[in-house]
């Protein structure tokens, strides 16, 4: 039996790509300076994540364990390809600014070590939920760290996302601070690293809130039964 | 047998405790300060009446936030000396708001996101101008020709309203040799660069931070070894290719007394925290610091070189230290690492 609630949770949360197992930091480093850079990337990686592990998961079988990992790689990269295409084809815009960090979707340990230690050993149905869940953890933590870089650096949130979503998305721009100067530490690469140690040490406290709260419901609890003495008398 | 070892910050008596040690760095910044003001006006003054009350909050805030002792904490000094080293790195022209910015990378993530003092690998002034640097290049290069000083009144304007001052701002020594270096007639012509013995006006404010350098070796809050090695590396390093190409490259004495050279060679690279702690350490420390400032200052795009050569060399110092550990007593070689 499969515990897809437990494939979701680890996903999203427990086992994120991006916090917990700090995989494909390079696409969530470099392209977080907005909120549609992120979205269109992290889109992407999930639609990679999902399709990679359903087909690695059909040719399971199939597979002996000692080409398993160049077998992988072209069924990813093959994805992948089909991905930047149709990138290409629809949003031009954001796969110029994307650029090489589309085709290095290849190249995100994240894609890989998921077909590896979960769709090459389970069913197709769960194979997929994972890369989605996977995806969508990601997606999550690039779309975190694009709205807080842009933000703070552009005092702006959503600008640009007639690029993804086409011209109903001319005005979805919010501008936060009107003449806001910009502050370039967000946009650059220094920001991309605090802007994520912040969100991983964010998670980490509210992991340890969970716990701690779990545990004082347990203590308070009253006990069931009581024992009872059995020697000796109570004074 | 003394017991004293030489690494920081082990000190004796009870009147040499933290606090003291900083306070008497703070004292040696005066005549540095008092240089400044004379020559750019209230500017400094200002940013420093607005840093020491904002590092007082942000670290009451932090040590709050993280269950500490507030009143300890603040009572060893080190936040308001951090506060009065980033105030006089920064043109006097700033706005608040960039004093505040700041001030808060300085303290919240530089020196208490690392554990607090003591804790920090780098220098928290410089991470603070470091952060303003590269997110504000425009207003953290904006300084005003030495002596057009403005009124006490046009300089509160300056900090509270980030008034315009494009009429009086001028470009520091160091500039006009970025801009100019390698056009011999342009070089001669630059009043900024020929002052009595280095660039105009700077020479002097170097030459203070030397003065209350010299206080802190005479009252042995430093040892020599950072600011003699720093000092060394840029000259040593600055005069083959001035010899070489003296139209290209500045002298060595030009280097000494520009930018933060002096107040970087005592004030910044010495904080003992993240420094190296050894005496060769030191001297290590202090000297490629020098070299870097050289190399940074005729090579880069950046106003002074000061701020990035010392963080860099903080990421160096812990490996300085492993490879300078003295010889203990009755052994014949240093020990290196918990590996032997």
């Amino acid at each position: 039996m499969t515990d897809y609630k437990k494939i979701s949770m680890d996903g999203l949360w427990n086992n994120n790509p991006a916090t917990v197992q700090i995989l494909g930091l390079c696409p969530l480093l470099a392209v977080s300076g907005s909120v549609v850079n992120a979205m269109g990337l992290g889109l992407a990686t999930m639609l990679v994540l999902a399709g990679s592990n359903f087909a690695v998961s059909l040719i399971r079988h199939f597979v002996t364990p000692a080409v398993r990992l160049p077998a992988f790689v072209m069924i990813i990269a093959a994805l992948v390809t089909v991905i930047e295409m149709l990138m290409q084809a629809l949003t031009f815009e954001l796969y110029e600014i994307l650029g090489i960090f589309i085709p290095l979707i290849v190249t995100n340990c994240a894609v890989l070590g998921r077909a590896d230690a979960f769709a090459s050993k389970n069913a197709p149905l769960p194979a997929v939920l994972d890369g989605l869940m996977m995806g969508a953890g990601f997606l999550f933590v690039l779309l975190l760290l694009g709205a807080m870089r842009e933000a703070l650096g552009q005092g702006t949130l959503f600008s640009n996302m007639q690029l993804l979503f086409g011209p109903m998305a001319e005005n979805w721009q919010i501008t936060l601070i009107a003449d806001y100067r910009g502050f370039l530490l967000a946009i650059l690469p220094p920001g991309a690293f605090i802007g994520l140690g912040l969100i991983i040490a964010g998670k980490n406290v509210i992991d340890k809130r969970l716990k701690d709260a779990a545990k004082r419901r347990e203590a308070a609890e009253p006990k069931t039964s009581r024992r009872v003495r059995t020697t000796g008398t109570v004074t | 047998m003394s017991l004293i070892t030489v690494t920081s910050p082990h000190t004796t008596g009870q009147r040499n405790h933290t606090g003291a040690f900083m306070r008497q760095v703070i004292y040696a910044t005066i005549p540095g300060v008092a240089v400044l003001t004379w020559l750019f006006g209230w500017g400094t003054l200002f940013n420093l009446i607005i840093a020491v009350p904002a590092a007082l909050i942000a670290e009451a805030a932090v040590l709050k936030a993280r269950g500490r002792d507030v009143r300890f904490a603040l009572s060893d000094w080190s936040a308001v000396l951090t506060a009065v080293l980033l105030a006089i790195a920064i043109p006097p022209t700033s706005p608040w708001w960039l004093i505040v910015i700041g001030i808060v990378a300085a303290i919240v993530v530089a020196k208490q996101l690392y554990g607090g003092l003591g804790m920090n690998p780098f220098n928290p002034a410089m991470v603070g101008y470091v952060v303003l640097l590269i997110s504000f290049p425009l207003e953290m290069t904006r300084w005003i020709a030495p002596h057009e000083a403005p009124s006490w009144f046009d300089s509160f304007r300056m900090v509270l309203a980030s008034a315009n001052v494009d009429a009086i701002t001028g470009a520091t020594p160091l500039d006009s040799l970025r801009t100019w270096a390698g056009n011999a007639e342009q070089l001669a012509s630059q009043p900024i660069l020929h002052g009595s013995f280095a660039g105009a006006g700077w020479e002097w404010v170097n030459l203070a931070f030397l003065l209350g350098g010299i206080y802190l070796l005479a009252r042995k809050i430093i040892s020599w070894h950072i600011p003699v090695g720093m000092l060394a590396g840029m000259a040593l390093i600055a005069l083959p290719f001035w010899l070489a190409d003296d139209v290209r490259y500045a002298s060595p004495l030009f280097h000494l007394f520009s930018g933060a050279a002096m107040f970087g060679a005592f004030f910044i690279a010495t904080d003992p925290v993240s420094a190296a702690t050894s005496r060769y350490g030191r001297l290590i420390y202090g000297a490629l610091i020098g070299v870097l400032v050289w190399v940074i200052r005729s090579n880069g795009g950046y106003p002074d070189a000061v701020a990035f050569a010392v963080l860099l060399m903080n990421m160096a110092a812990p490996t300085i230290d492993y490879y300078t550990q003295p010889r203990s007593y009755g052994h014949r070689k240093a020990k290196r690492g918990a590996s032997r």
